[in-house]
């Protein structure tokens, strides 16, 4: 990572005459870059978990809704697409977006924790809960997804399990405690990442402004309770036996 | 007043440093941080000590040379510098913790003297502007419109001192480097290097081994100058649009 050296020293009246290297990669290989990427790629999980949670709460209209949705969502897109490439093109999409996230927040904290290689004696605390998470709550949601997708998507560790009913296996997640725990656990953490990504976001695409500043954070606010309330919702829903 | 005071001592760049125990009296609540280390120092010398090596210049908080983490924050807890921080904001009886700047790009000298000059490299690599100099240009022959005025002017309130960095869990340098690229690319004297100035001064900040930004906000809540944390913003809204410009 040593973004730009290159470019260093030539400004001004000199004429230019040696190649430099792509900016794009310039931009990826710098710290406002590689934040860009993360920002965006934040962005587009956001707007996934907003339409997730909007299909999930189907839950609370019962079998023939929550099933009948997550077939509809395999018929997107026909006949122009086939049958379930809707669902496979967003599940490709999610991938390189997790990826190009978690790649650069590893690149970055590296980083970062080698400019800062002595602590202070005197600590004190620093910044709010949700920034001193952001590593930690990453890594959380990280095993979290991998958790999520043996348990609801390929049933690996659902203790029902059948394709095409995701009604029932909701339920049945939510009838173990270690089901209850794990996804009550990931919903605050969504809840603690987005309330800072979010304001970070944009922040890191230069959207953030001196009068804009309150805006976004309540937006940020606004959007984690949004989320984790309602993902909650559903384990909640199957506890307390509103969902059954 | 009396205190106990706890600094970094360190030989130089490569010798071990160690938090050591002294205590200072006859403190006058007037007195300025660095006058109390003058105090501090005159005792040291006087039973043929070592004194406390530290940064000063001016100690009228515009020049930006002193510097130190006072209970683990840098400049103490007033939002100034160190030679500006007076000792009223301490009580009789106090333990004050004095540290260096922290961090890879700003390596302990002696004591709480840190090397600073990756900022000058920094601003070395675009933060002025290339215009032929001879006989002072006509005021009124280049408008400035208010609103860039006022933004160039609070982001040229920065003296360089380092605080930024000092505070930032990453040891970043980006609240420094926003400053000087939002304070010439909002004038129209910066217009023509607007994109190769925050390409080279974000390539050089790299370079130099500071961390990358996770507003945390640290850095603008320890700023004796008060250069707000949408500064950073607005500089990674430059550097994103001279990517897009393609330069
Ligand atoms: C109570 C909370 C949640 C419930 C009940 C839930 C439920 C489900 C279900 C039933 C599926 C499979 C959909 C289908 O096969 O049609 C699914 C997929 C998925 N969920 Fe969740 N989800 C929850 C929270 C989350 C959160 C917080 C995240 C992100 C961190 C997330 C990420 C995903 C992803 C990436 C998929 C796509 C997997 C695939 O390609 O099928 N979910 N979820
Ligand atoms: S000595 Fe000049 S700012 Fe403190």
């Amino acid at each position: 990572m040593h973004g730009g050296v290159s470019s260093v020293s030539a400004m001004a009246l000199v004429t230019r005459t040696d190649r430099r290297p792509s900016l794009v990669s310039l931009a990826w290989r710098s710290t406002v870059g590689k934040k860009a990427v993360m920002a965006v790629s934040g962005l587009i999980m956001l707007l996934y978990l907003v339409g997730h949670l909007v299909g999930n709460l189907n839950m609370f209209f019962g079998p023939d809704e929550m099933n009948g949705y997550a077939h509809w969502l395999r018929t997107i897109g026909e006949p122009f697409l086939k049958h379930s490439w809707f669902v496979w093109i967003v599940r490709f999409g999610l991938v390189a977006v997790v990826v190009a996230h978690g790649v650069s927040a590893y690149q970055l904290s590296r980083r970062d924790i080698r400019a800062r290689p002595v602590k202070y004696a005197h600590q004190r605390q620093r910044a709010s809960y949700a920034t001193r998470t952001m590593r930690w709550g990453g890594v959380i949601l990280a095993l979290f997804i991998v958790w999520h997708l043996l348990d609801l998507t390929t049933h690996t560790v659902n203790p029902r399990g059948e394709a095409g009913h995701p009604y029932e296996n909701v339920l049945a997640t939510f009838s173990t405690w270690y089901g209850n725990v794990i996804y009550i656990v990931a919903m605050l953490a969504v809840g603690l990442h987005i309330r800072h990504g979010f304001w970070s976001a944009a922040q890191t695409l230069g959207a953030n402004r001196p009068g804009r500043d309150r805006i976004l954070k309540g937006t940020a606010n606004g959007l984690a309770l949004v989320l984790t309330a309602g993902f909650l919702s559903i384990p909640i829903g199957v506890m307390t036996g509103v969902v059954s | 007043m009396n205190l106990h005071l706890r600094v970094w001592r360190q030989q130089g760049p490569d010798a071990d440093g160690a938090m050591a125990a002294y205590d200072v009296s006859g403190i006058s609540p007037d007195m300025s941080f660095l006058e109390m280390l003058d105090t501090l120092n005159e005792e040291l010398a006087g039973r043929g000590e070592e004194p406390v090596a530290f940064d000063h210049d001016c100690r009228e908080g515009i020049c930006g040379a002193c510097g130190m983490v006072i209970n683990g924050q840098a400049h103490g807890p007033e939002r100034t510098t160190a030679c500006q921080l007076h000792m009223r904001h301490f009580a009789d009886g106090d333990t004050i913790d004095v540290e260096p700047w922290r961090a890879a790009a700003f390596p302990v000298v002696k004591d709480l003297v840190v090397d600073r000059s990756a900022f000058d490299r920094i601003i070395g690599s675009g933060g002025y502007v290339s215009v032929p100099t001879g006989s002072a240009p006509e005021a009124h022959a280049t408008p400035v419109p208010k609103a860039a005025a006022d933004t160039a002017f609070e982001n040229a309130e920065c003296i360089g001192c380092g605080a930024c960095v000092a505070a930032c869990p990453n040891g970043s340098a980006m609240l420094f480097t926003s400053a000087k690229v939002v304070h010439l690319n909002s004038l129209p004297q910066g217009a023509p290097e607007r994109e190769e100035r925050v390409l080279s001064m974000v390539g050089q900040m790299d370079a130099e081994g500071f961390g990358g930004c996770t507003n945390t906000g640290e850095c603008a809540t320890a700023c004796p100058k008060g250069i707000p944390l949408p500064s950073i913003a607005a500089m990674n809204r430059e550097y994103l649009r001279a990517v897009r410009k393609g330069r």
